[in-house]
Parts: C-alpha cells; sequence; structure tokens
C-alpha cells in the first residue's frame, strides 16, 4: 500500500483479507512458496522426461475448498510438431 | 439432565473469551437454565471478577482434582440467579496441576446436575487449552476481525479437527462497524469467508462492555446493551432457537443529514 493510497484512505480490510487466504492456506499445509517452487521443478523435470511441455507455462497451486486444500497442476502440452523425435 | 459441555477458546488472548463466558452463562441462567461455570486458565483467574463472585472464593479446581475438597464445596453460587455456579482457576498453580482427563472426569460428575458446563480456555495451544476441550461437546471459538486473531483461530480450528471433535463455532467480537462500513475492517462476511466456521454470534465494539467488568456485572444480565442482547441471543442460538443476527450498520454522516432534512 504506497503513499497515495493512504492518503486517499484506500480501504486496508482487503490486504487483510488477501493477506490472511495466503497465510491461512500455508499454515494450513505446512507448505510454503520456496517448497512449492522446488515441487514444480521436479514435477517439470519428471515430466518433461516423457513429454513435450513449456516450462514457463507450468503452473502449481493450492486451491481451496472449504477448510481443505489440494494441490492443483495445471501443464500445458506443447502441439505436436510433426517431426519424429 | 444430561449436560452439554461448552468450551470457550480462541488461540490468541485478549480477544473477549472470559467476558463471552459470563455472558453466556448468564444469559442461559436467565432462561432457566442449570449452568456451572468452570475457569479454565489457571495461574491467570479472571472469571471470577468478572461474573463478581471474587470475593467467595474458598476452593478451587487444583483443590477438587487434588481431593482436598469435594466438587459441590468448590462450586460457589452466583446469588443472582437459582442456578449459576463458578469453579475457580487457582491463581498460584501451573497449567500442569490438572490433566485432559481430570477435566473429563470432573465433568463427567457434574453433567447430571446440570444443563450446560460451560469452560473458560486460556489462550494459546499448549496444556490449558488441551484440558479445556477434552471434555467439550460443543466448543466455540471467539475472535476479532484482526489479522492475528483470525490466524490463531484458525490454528485452532485446525487443532480442534485433529482432535476428532465436532466442528465448532465461531464468534465474532470487538466489530467496529463504521470501520467496517469504510472498508478498513475484515468483515463478518470477510472472516467467515476465511475460516469457514459457522457463525453463531456477532458482538460489537461496546465500551459498556468495560463498565460490566467493573462492576462485575456482565451485560447480558440486564436490558438494553448491544452486546448483552448479542450475548442473550448466543445464548438461545446454542439452545437451538433461529434467532436472526442483529442489525450492525451505522448511520453514515450522509443519512444523519438525510434524516435530518426530513426532520427527524
Ligand atoms: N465487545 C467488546 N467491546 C469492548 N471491549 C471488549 C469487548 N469484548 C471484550 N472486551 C474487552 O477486551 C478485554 C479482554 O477480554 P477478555 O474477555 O478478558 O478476553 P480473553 O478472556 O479472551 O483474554 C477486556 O478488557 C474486555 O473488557
Ligand atoms: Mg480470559
Amino acid at each position: 500500500m504506497g503513499f497515495l493510497d493512504n492518503l486517499f484512505g484506500k480501504p486496508s480490510a482487503n490486504h487483510a483479507k488477501n493477506r490472511l487466504q495466503l497465510v491461512l492456506i500455508h499454515d494450513r499445509v505446512n507448505l510454503n512458496s520456496a517448497t512449492i517452487e522446488l515441487l514444480k521443478d521436479d514435477i517439470i523435470n519428471a515430466i518433461s522426461k516423457h513429454i513435450d511441455i513449456d516450462p514457463s507455462s507450468v503452473r502449481i497451486e493450492i486451491e481451496q475448498q472449504g477448510r481443505s486444500q489440494k494441490l492443483v497442476a495445471d501443464i500445458p502440452i506443447r502441439p505436436h510438431s510433426g517431426k519424429k523425435q | 439432565m444430561a449436560a452439554n459441555v461448552l468450551t470457550v477458546t480462541s488461540g490468541k488472548g485478549g480477544v473477549g473469551k472470559t467476558t463471552t463466558v459470563a455472558n453466556i452463562a448468564v444469559a442461559l441462567a436467565n432462561d432457566g437454565k442449570k449452568v456451572v461455570c468452570i475457569d479454565g486458565d489457571i495461574g491467570l483467574r479472571n472469571l471470577d471478577v468478572i461474573l463478581g463472585l471474587e470475593n467467595r472464593i474458598v476452593y478451587d479446581i487444583v483443590d477438587v482434582v487434588e481431593g482436598r475438597c469435594r466438587i459441590r464445596q468448590a462450586m460457589i453460587r452466583d446469588k443472582r440467579f437459582p442456578e449459576l455456579f463458578l469453579i475457580p482457576a487457582a491463581q498460584t498453580r501451573d497449567k500442569n496441576a490438572v490433566s485432559p482427563s481430570d477435566m473429563i472426569r470432573l465433568c463427567d460428575e457434574l453433567r447430571a446436575e446440570f444443563d450446560w458446563i460451560i469452560i473458560d480456555s486460556p489462550a494459546g495451544i499448549e496444556r490449558g487449552f488441551k484440558n479445556s476441550i477434552a471434555p467439550a461437546d460443543i466448543i466455540v471459538i471467539v475472535t476479532n476481525p484482526e489479522m492475528s486473531a483470525v490466524r490463531d483461530a484458525d490454528r485452532v480450528v485446525g487443532l480442534i479437527e485433529a482432535e476428532e471433535k465436532k466442528p465448532p463455532y465461531l464468534i465474532l467480537n470487538r466489530i467496529k462497524q463504521n470501520m467496517v462500513q469504510r472498508g478498513d475492517m475484515l468483515s463478518v462476511a470477510d472472516v467467515y469467508d476465511l475460516l469457514r466456521v459457522e457463525v453463531i454470534g456477532i458482538v460489537p465494539e461496546d465500551e459498556n462492555t468495560i463498565i460490566a467488568a467493573n462492576k462485575g456485572v456482565p451485560l447480558a444480565i440486564e436490558g438494553k446493551s448491544r452486546s448483552g442482547v448479542a450475548y442473550r441471543n448466543i445464548a438461545k442460538r446454542l439452545c437451538g432457537e433461529q434467532v436472526p443476527f442483529m442489525k450492525l450498520d451505522v448511520d453514515t454522516l450522509w443519512d444523519k443529514l438525510m434524516q435530518i432534512g426530513k426532520g427527524n
């Protein structure tokens, strides 16, 4: 929240809610963002051995359903180039 | 008669547990229920002063557990109600003087004679907290609409889930509706979104709370204060009644000007 936000009284409750959302996920599953990055690298490596994927478009996120959370991986596959591997 | 054991807990300290226990207890007693409160905050007892019973303590919960008195001897009767009692905490001992199985045994001994056994849990998630939730049939978590209180409440919900207790209820205390309306305080909906725990009470910030504590007369005993009404509603909901949540909205300056304009 910058100086201008303060000056014009931009509401702080949204910040609180967004920050808490992240804090609670990590408290509940005992996972931090560094671990998720490591996991992401491992997943990319494992999948790349078999399938052609673009590492930069892979998303690994913790999604919430009520009070439980699940790990969701979104891994787009590169279109078939026609060439034989 | 088979009492419900209700435990009020929070994780974070100072959010209003003791105030909540005192108010729910007098509200239930007012409705003719037989109620005994147990102060679970050994070493930092407070429920006695909030209920105005501090001058009548002879024995405490540790005396009962260690066999120096019978349970009846440690129960202080609240003279304002025929069937409201307090079992005070020990002030000079530490939490390890009582164990979770002591608490279960104590409550089992009381169940037959009461409608409600209400336990005031200490802050934290250590022994005193474990003692307090061990015998609980119903757990209520008190929190404030504020970062650390909500975070700690979530930790406590997780621990209660791990104990395989029934899902707890939530009381949101000290809501400053003017701050909520200008977007500077988490709303009830926000906190529900974050915690996903069923809300059983919404209590506004109310400076009468301090006056009530000064006098040793919980607000739910008497008529009008907003938080007193909120606590009486919580007591009714705990007994299974459907009671709508009270409107917290405060008039904005604009609303007030409009009212003046309309001549009221
Ligand atoms: N709704 C409220 N409005 C204003 N003050 C409150 C309210 N609820 C609690 N308080 C005050 O907050 C302080 C802590 O309350 P207490 O019930 O002792 O919390 P806890 O038992 O969780 O430590 C007390 O000074 C009490 O008077
Ligand atoms: Mg307390």
